[in-house]
């Protein structure tokens, strides 16, 4: 579904590479996380898919075409691209964030309202309560998920996540990752999500990329991270969460009689 | 009193105009320079620039560009428009209101929250839509900051229009300046004062509804500008003002009290022949006589040796009888100007001092003065002193004073009065001349240029044939010691008299009939 042959970027006329001749697929249907440290690249590699960055080696192709034969414009109106600030418009209500992009392509306003009812229901977020909220007055949680429906408007296959729940508590953060997952499921989205949170990554993708200074370590499955880690750096990386999750394992057969 | 609605209508005029300019010009060329790092910098810097040049002067400073401009166009396309007034006044305040409206709106579009434009563009929108839909829109309660000083600016700057020729709330202030009427130097400010706050509250109001995004608030502030605003044309519109073509002969006048009343006796005048005729006072020197050589004024009174010095660049001095001629000849000959004539006195630059003294010395004239100048004070105004009168005067007589202090004209009377000097360079028609007595001494060697005050009709005004007749038993009508009581009359404090009243006084003195 998306594809990355050799791609680079490099934003000082190439004496350093942010990322560094990159070749990944994310199948159809997969939920791809890429994960890494601050300036491993991850977040670059997401932007170039649609073009919010431009690359400046190699070919990155999205559905069997390349990139740069769309307009950049149409590109992105056909991928949901939800980032950690969030980003709703302040000066518009919950319905009219949603209704951006339908209101760009030009949909009747019927069908905009039926979507964005079908879209805050989709999101745990009753339309009559909601709809017509500004976004000051909701919690960072509900504000993502209003995010989300936003990027969901038009029907999308991909969607990009930059470190979508990055800005929010534990709690929150677990359920917003439950609910997206069940949602990329139902509506068999194509979603490739950056996050620098260990655990979030392997509860979350069908298959991790590991990224480190701009090159790919290692793409696999959370499985196959955690027992066939392929250098010292993933080993370490995947050591948190399996001392945590052990921890965690030894806490609760304490406390069982 | 009575030009309320007029002053007040064209102030609203040029203010309104000149910002909704202002702004049509500064908000996409904000929009550019937020967009692109290497305008930027040239278009703030160059509307700071302009910020920085005195109102006064930007004012002043086009009504000659635009004279040149004028000729151009006229001699290249036919085409005639007036430099005077109106379009200097617009031009000059709508730059000035640039640079509020453009900072503030740059700073607005960059200040707007990144994670904005980035939601923006993630989702799909051209630049055009970012800026319309997302940047504008949350950039716009500084924007309307932006206007909203503009506009308290404008409205303040708005009052130095008069010595172009534009009305405004400032004729108040330069007559009350000129003539020493601090009740109308107050009422002009506070008028322009209390106009300026109304607008600023009602901007603010329109600031809190984009803030708050209150469509309520938003309304009401737009009813209370149009009110305010057409309340402020609606007299203009009435009488047909605004731009109109010009119905009435227009007399002129400089910035001194003198010339107030003069416009007003020629007005009166006309008045009462049943000519209908305004006054436009407070134009400088120079203004004023291309003002009458372009037809935009048709009459006012200058003197004989202003035109001979300043405009004929005359360095040598002859008796009055010859340099009225010549300056009639030469003003028919280079600018078709009509010189009715003299209106019998003159208001030169003139020694005075107090009379029981010059009797005392027994002095009566300036050679006479010039033995005893070793122990005495001069007293003269910043302007005397710099200009060639001096030191021919000077140089002339061998005046050679022990020392020279300067004054504001009010305090150079009081001064002499006070023996604090012993002569002062005054003018030969003022009217403390007499209210404080002092004797003028005699100029035998005539070192200085005769300053006889003329009557001058513009080309078309000469024309018109009714128009000389009229005005003709003006001249030689005025004596100096007419003309003297007339300055006094309204000059002083005590039973200060109006520019009006002091005009129908010497107009019946003239006629020495009742009008």
């Amino acid at each position: 579904m998306i594809r990355l042959h050799h791609v680079s970027k490099s934003y000082d006329g190439g004496r350093t590479l942010a990322v560094r001749n990159l070749t990944l697929g994310v199948e159809r249907g997969e939920l791809m996380v890429l994960l890494g440290e601050s300036g491993c690249g991850k977040t670059t590699t997401l932007k170039m898919i649609n073009r919010l960055i431009e690359s400046t080696a190699g070919r990155i192709e999205v559905d069997g075409q390349n990139v740069r034969d769309h307009d950049p414009v149409l590109l992105r109106r056909g991928i949901g691209y939800v980032f950690q600030r969030i980003g709703l418009f302040p000066h518009m209500t919950v319905a009219q964030n949603v209704a951006i992009v339908p209101r760009l392509q030009g949909w009747t306003r019927p069908q905009i309202e039926e979507r964005v009812r079908e879209l805050l229901d989709m999101v745990d977020m009753p339309p009559a309560e909601f709809a017509d909220r500004m976004p000051r007055r909701l919690s960072g949680g509900q504000q993502q998920r209003v995010g989300v429906a936003r990027a969901l408007a038009v029907r999308p296959k991909i969607m990009l996540m930059d470190e979508p729940f990055g800005a929010l508590d534990p709690i929150t953060r677990a359920s917003l990752q439950d609910q997206y997952r069940r949602i990329h499921d139902r509506l068999g989205l194509t979603s490739v999500m950056v996050t620098h949170d260990m655990t979030e990554a392997l509860l979350m993708a069908s298959r991790i990329a590991v990224l480190s200074s701009g090159r790919l370590l290692q793409v696999g499955a959370p499985r196959d991270l955690l027992t066939a880690p392929a250098d010292a750096y993933v080993r370490q990386l995947m050591q948190t969460p399996k001392q945590q999750a052990d921890r965690l394992e030894a806490l609760v057969e304490e406390t069982e009689p | 009193m009575a030009d309320l609605p007029e002053y007040l209508g064209q102030h609203v005029l040029i203010s309104a105009l000149a910002l909704a300019i202002g702004m049509a010009l500064s908000l996409p060329l904000a929009v550019l320079a937020a967009r692109s790092r290497m305008l930027r910098w040239p278009v703030l810097t160059v509307a700071s620039v302009i910020q920085t040049i005195p109102s006064l002067a930007l004012l002043a400073l086009f009504y000659p560009v635009l004279l040149a401009v004028a000729y151009v166009t006229e001699r290249a396309l036919g085409l005639s428009f007036s430099a005077l007034g109106f379009l200097p006044t617009i031009i000059a305040l709508t730059l000035y209101s640039m640079l509020p409206i453009l900072r503030n709106t740059v700073t607005g579009i960059l200040n707007v929250d990144p994670a904005m434009t980035e939601a923006a563009r993630g989702l799909g929108m051209r630049p055009r839509q970012v800026l319309f839909r997302v940047e504008l829109p949350l950039a716009l309660p500084v924007i309307i900051a932006g206007i909203r000083t503009a506009t308290v600016w404008v409205v303040g700057i708005a009052t130095l229009s008069t010595p172009v020729g534009q009305a405004s709330l400032g004729n108040y202030i330069f007559a009350g300046l000129h003539m020493e009427n601090w009740i109308s130097v107050l009422f002009g400010c506070a008028v322009a004062a209390a106009l300026a706050i109304v607008l600023d509250q009602l901007i603010g109001l329109m600031q809190s509804a984009a803030a708050n995004r209150s469509s309520m608030r938003a309304f009401a502030a737009a009813i209370g500008l149009v009110l305010v605003i057409g309340g402020g044309l609606s007299p203009l519109v009435v009488c047909g003002r605004a731009g109109g073509a010009r119905r009435e002969v227009v007399v002129g006048a400089k910035t001194f009290a003198e010339q107030y009343v003069l416009a007003a006796v020629v007005r009166d005048r006309l008045a009462d022949a049943g000519i209908e005729a305004t006054t436009r006072e407070g134009l400088g020197s120079t203004v004023v006589f291309r003002a009458l050589a372009g037809n935009e004024i048709d009459c006012y009174v200058d003197y004989s040796g202003t035109i001979w010095v300043n405009y004929m660049g005359r360095e040598d001095i002859a008796d009055a009888q010859t340099v009225l001629r010549e300056v009639t000849a030469w003003l028919k000959h280079e600018h078709g100007i009509v010189c009715l004539g003299a209106l019998g006195f003159e208001n030169a630059y003139a020694l005075a001092m107090r009379r029981e003294r010059a009797e005392a010395l027994g002095v009566r004239t300036i050679a006479g003065l010039a033995a005893h100048t070793p122990t005495m004070q001069i007293g003269g105004s910043y302007e005397f002193f710099g200009r060639p009168e001096w030191p021919t005067i000077r140089d002339a007589y061998g005046l050679r004073f022990a020392g020279r202090r300067q004054y504001q004209s009010t305090f150079m009377y009081k001064a002499v009065q006070n023996a604090d000097v012993d002569v002062i360079a005054a003018f030969s028609s003022d009217g403390r001349i007499t209210a404080y007595d002092l004797v003028v001494l005699e100029d035998p060697s005539n070192a200085i240029p005769p300053y006889d005050a003329v009557l001058l009709l513009s080309p078309k005004a000469a024309k018109m044939p009714r128009l000389a007749e009229t005005l003709r038993p003006l001249i030689g009508a005025v004596p100096i010691d007419l003309m003297r009581e007339a300055n006094h009359m309204v000059g002083r404090d005590e039973n200060k008299r109006t520019v009006d009243e002091a005009a129908r006084w010497l107009l019946r003195q003239i006629h020495g009939t009742a009008p």
